[in-house]
């Protein structure tokens, strides 16, 4: 069910699910939430906003330790339906609701594109280390 | 035709805050004693059992702890809706004994997590690699989000929409510190001010340390019957007046929206229920895993606005001496947290209607609400409980 997402993910693609009555959801699943019908995957823009965030400053699990402080946030995307991830390039005293953020991957793990996030070109970010 | 009310009869609570002479199943065993003691019940009469397991031990499941204590049930339930399980118990046991499944119910809980695990489990992250992740966690996990910081965006987002402030959500731990401070078990009992919250470090922005519950040992268990079997027994009875429960999601990134909770849905059913309002209750006893966790409960179950809990709180409501006291045993941001803590505001509840709770009582206290907030904001039960039957 998920490798499709991943797959796409280590090619530079991000996937959403659509169903024939074009409902949108995320994560993939075998049925579509709103009506049960059977969704299909849709390329996504990459493209959202902030809809809410935080600053972790605590994790003992690595590799998070030693990446303290960072940003999760739950991106809204163009097409209406959320994701979480991680938001990089810019400082954190920048991020707030409503930024607009674009997606980029990072290679997790042989064939595994995770989806991050950094601030939509022409946004306020900085590029650099994430703060 | 017999009196069928459902009724809490008995309560007990296993040692806590600290208890490293017991496990998880040795939490559950003691509580049950205690409570059975409490109300004169025999182990054998119990007819129904519920646990949500959850202890964090494989074989705290309801059909394992059933085996273990020899309960011959002839109704048994294994719900599991993280710490808000218990008013979810009390919703089917209630139930249950109205319908004639089973006449005297036992629900237990217990956990050793302060002991086995230490204090860094609450913000324990996974790691970063999918493949280990099945189902929807392989969405999360790779983000290093913790425990803290699914609550922080519920908080996040609560002052963005509505201007909330710091200062506001640490009135709700100054005020629950304070009755800490009359429980001589609990964790913390020294007076915080709301400075000391805001100048607590950051755990998970906006939410500082003392915005976050504490991390305990501890167990609880309730006996319930029917009101007709409750006049040979040792306590008054304490009458099941509402209880209901909802789910809006379990995963946090699955939350629809940030500043809402199943509380708006299960809360005017468990009103309605016991024919009373917001207005009417006199304590209550809510899920104070984060400071922002009970701000969306009041405003969930219509105590003030939506938007509004800031305000509200500010007015002192809550704090000892006000007309709505909350978490009068000192909550699970200063008394105690194994875990799944729903058991606690029930049996705090309890104490209450019965005038069991010393230099804590709340006056005349005729009507308690318990809610409970499981996983991350995803499943809220409330139930009404009350010293008369009207």
């Amino acid at each position: 069910m998920s490798k499709p997402f991943w797959e796409a993910a280590s090619r530079g693609q991000l996937l959403i699910q659509r169903c024939p009555s074009g409902h949108r959801q995320f994560y993939p699943r075998a049925v579509c939430i709103v009506c049960g019908d059977d969704p299909e995957w849709e390329a996504a823009s990459g493209r959202g906003t902030v809809h809410t965030f935080t600053v972790i400053r605590q994790n003992h699990a690595r590799p998070f330790r030693d990446e303290l402080p960072y940003v999760v946030a739950m991106v809204e995307l163009e097409e209406g339906v959320r994701m979480m991830g991680n938001l990089t390039d810019c400082q954190l005293d920048e991020v707030h609701i409503g930024m607009p953020v674009e997606v980029h991957m990072i290679e997790a793990e042989p064939d595994v594109g995770v989806p991050f996030w950094r601030p939509a070109a022409g946004g306020p970010g900085t590029r650099g280390a994430t703060a | 035709m017999p009196d069928r009310v459902p009724v809490i009869v008995g309560t007990g609570l296993s040692d806590y805050p600290q208890a490293p002479h017991l496990d998880g199943v040795q939490h559950h065993a003691q509580a049950m004693q205690r409570a059975l003691a409490d109300c004169g019940v025999a182990k054998d009469e119990i007819d129904g059992y519920l646990d949500a397991g959850g202890g964090g031990m494989m074989i705290d499941d309801a059909v394992t702890m059933a085996e273990y204590f020899g309960i011959d049930h002839r109704y048994i339930d294994g719900t599991m809706t993280g710490g808000s399980s218990f008013e979810f118990h009390v919703q089917h046991a209630a139930a249950a004994i109205r319908q004639g499944l089973c006449d005297t119910v036992l629900i237990t809980y217990g956990s050793d997590q302060l002991s086995r695990m230490g204090r860094g489990l609450g913000t324990g992250g996974l790691g970063r690699g999918v493949k280990r992740f099945a189902g929807p966690q392989q969405y999360e996990a790779p983000f290093g989000n913790s425990l803290v910081g699914s609550y922080a965006m519920a908080a996040q987002r609560h002052m963005y929409e509505f201007g909330t402030t710091s200062e506001q959500l640490a009135e709700i731990a100054v005020g629950v510190r304070e009755f800490a401070g009359l429980n001589p078990r609990a964790m913390y009992r020294e007076p915080i001010t709301v400075d000391d919250v805001l100048a607590s470090r950051l755990i998970a922005d906006p939410l500082h340390k003392l915005d976050c519950c504490v991390i305990s040992d501890g167990g609880g268990a309730i006996v319930m019957t029917t009101a007709e079997r409750a006049r040979d027994l040792r306590q008054p009875p304490v009458y099941v007046l509402g209880a209901a429960g909802a789910q809006t999601h379990w995963n946090i990134s699955q939350m629809p929206d940030f500043t809402d909770t199943a509380a708006s849905r299960c809360g005017p059913v468990a009103f309605g229920q016991a024919g009373v309002t917001p207005a009417d209750i006199d304590t209550i006893q809510f899920y104070d895993s984060f400071t922002i966790t009970v701000m969306l409960l009041l405003e969930g179950l219509g105590f003030c606005a939506r938007g509004e809990g800031g305000a509200f709180v500010k007015e002192g409501h809550l704090r000892r001496g006000g007309d709505l006291p909350l978490n009068t045993d000192g909550g699970g941001l200063s008394s105690s947290h194994p875990g799944m803590r729903g058991i606690f505001l029930l049996i705090e509840s309890v104490r209450q209607l019965r005038g069991q709770a010393g230099e804590a009582q709340v006056p005349d206290c005729e009507l308690a609400l318990a809610c409970g907030s499981g996983g991350w904001l995803s499943c809220i039960g409330a139930v009404i409980l009350g010293r008369e039957h009207p």
